[in-house]
């Protein structure tokens, strides 16, 4: 049976690896995703879980033995944020490029110097090429769900590849909420036992993994994974359909708009700030102002199709960034202009900057920028709650 | 100059042909020697007493057994190391200068 629990985003990841009944867990705590792993390896102490939790000496081992396990055929998780999602980073390729389907936990955190322990999300663009599914949660329920259909994303035969779930740092990791647990059955049905994929070690039909492919071959390799990301938007919708018959709740695919079908302007989102711009967006249609959103839940692959049809006829759109790409602009919105530029948008587009190193994004902020997107006034590239001017 | 072939290399019509993840057979996709060994080893066959140790040996895997007494090595992927030639107890493998074969 299923019940409500009062958690934080931590918790709420715990309890989905918990549910989701992991073979490998291999992590190194970092703030702030620690009470995650925490939590995890108290469940293991306890006997909650029957799972092999390795105390590994560093992030770039905590990747390197769930690459291991991953390639035995043995469903693995792992948890990071930050400076440790940078150590792991050489791993990361080998695992998304090995097809091996491991789920991590990536909290949002700022990147040094100077040193800063709290949420924006420039860790995950620093990795945004890696190959990985990257998924951005709003609160600590969809953080647990996307664990549990996570693993069954990467684990599909057709996807194998791994997934990053992002969960904002210190908004969500640390901030308490009611979230529905749900029931140990219902999971088990929904998500049963990961099925080994044939590309993995097997002594029956030994194999060299991870061989070397010279300029002949290497290109047909990359290719092939590539292609095969784009596969991930169809099964995520499929596997949410399953999800909500199971459980009764939906998270969507992969963007989600809010009021924007009618809207004149619309704020493009990822992770937790979507919470505050949703009470925005209804205190300026109380106004009579034509607001709307479209929250991203992936960033790689890029739904490009989706955003056009959830965007297409507004007059403006902002896209707000929690990063920044020195010498350019914000990655987000640098993807999002590509894609709708691609399927010929017409409209203006703004990149809002805001919340580095745990900054404050306020009602105020995104009223803000409603009125630079209505006004389309200003500079192309803004930024949000500065302490001191430009 | 090619003694021995193992396996040839793949024909992929479409990527479904490409295996997936990086695991396949070795032998498959790796390019061949671009003429840049220095020594090669050189088999003589009356010497040799079938002790199979420069077969299990060769880092590269670059030694096939065709019969239960001949081993064939692989110009295309032997890369002149020299350790089936220092491992050869009967000193049935010599290593000669590319130059000089």
């Amino acid at each position: 049976m299923s019940e409500f629990a009062f958690l934080n985003g931590n918790e709420a990841v715990a309890w989905g690896v918990r549910l989701s009944r992991p073979h490998v867990i291999a992590a190194y705590p970092i703030t702030p995703q620690t009470k995650a792993v925490e939590k995890l390896s108290s469940f293991v102490q306890n006997g909650e879980m029957d799972c092999k939790y390795l105390h590994v000496e560093s992030e770039h081992s905590a990747m390197a033995c769930s690459i291991g396990s991953s390639s035995v055929g043995a469903r693995t998780f792992t948890a990071t944020s930050s400076q440790g999602l940078l150590y792991m980073s050489e791993g990361l390729p080998y695992a998304s490029g090995a097809r091996l389907p491991i789920v991590m936990m990536n909290a949002n955190r700022s990147i040094a110097t100077p040193w800063n322990i709290y949420g924006d999300q420039m860790d995950a663009m620093h990795v945004l090429n890696s190959g990985w599914v990257q998924l951005f949660v709003e609160d600590a329920q969809e953080a647990l769900d996307m664990v549990i259909q996570s693993f069954k994303l990467a684990e599909n035969h057709d996807i194998l590849t791994p997934v990053m779930i992002n969960v904002d740092g210190f908004v969500l990791t640390h901030t308490y909420e009611k979230v529905e647990i749900p029931g140990q059955e219902l999971v088990d049905s929904f998500l049963p036992a990961i099925e080994k994929a044939p590309h993995l070690m097997n002594d029956q039909d030994p194999m060299s993994l991870c061989i070397s492919a010279g300029n002949q071959h290497y290109m047909e390799f990359k290719i092939k994974q590539h292609r095969d990301m784009f596969k991930v938007f169809e099964q995520l919708e499929s596997i949410d359909r399953d999800f909500e018959k199971s459980f009764g709740r939906s998270h969507g695919g992969a963007a989600a708009g809010y009021r924007n079908e009618d809207a004149d302007v619309i704020l493009v989102t990822t992770g937790s700030v979507t919470g505050t711009a949703r009470v925005v967006v209804d205190s300026l249609r109380e106004q009579g102002i034509k607001a709307g959103l479209v929250k991203l839940r992936l960033l790689r692959p890029f739904p490009s199709d989706d955003l056009f049809e959830l965007i297409g006829k507004a007059g403006a759109v902002g896209i707000l960034d929690k990063n920044i790409s020195f010498g350019f602009e914000g990655t987000v919105y640098t993807n999002v202009n590509s894609s709708l530029l691609q399927k010929g948008y017409r409209g203006r587009t703004f990149n809002f900057i805001a919340g580095l190193g745990g900054r404050d994004i306020t009602k105020e902020n995104i009223e803000e920028m409603f009125s630079a997107l209505l006004e389309q006034k200003g500079e192309t590239v803004q930024y949000f709650n500065m302490g001191c001017a430009l | 100059m090619k003694d021995f072939k193992m396996s040839p290399r793949p024909l992929w019509k479409s990527l479904s042909d490409v295996p997936m993840g990086s695991s396949c057979s070795s032998f498959h996709i790796c390019d061949t020697n671009a003429a840049w060994r220095v020594f090669r080893p050189v088999m003589d066959y009356s010497l040799c007493i079938g002790c199979h140790q420069c077969y299990l040996l060769c880092p590269d895997g670059a030694i096939h057994k065709e019969d239960a007494k001949v081993f064939r090595i692989d110009y295309d992927f032997c890369k002149g190391c020299g350790i089936c030639a220092n491992q050869c107890k009967p000193g049935a493998i010599s290593m000669v200068k590319e130059d000089q074969v």
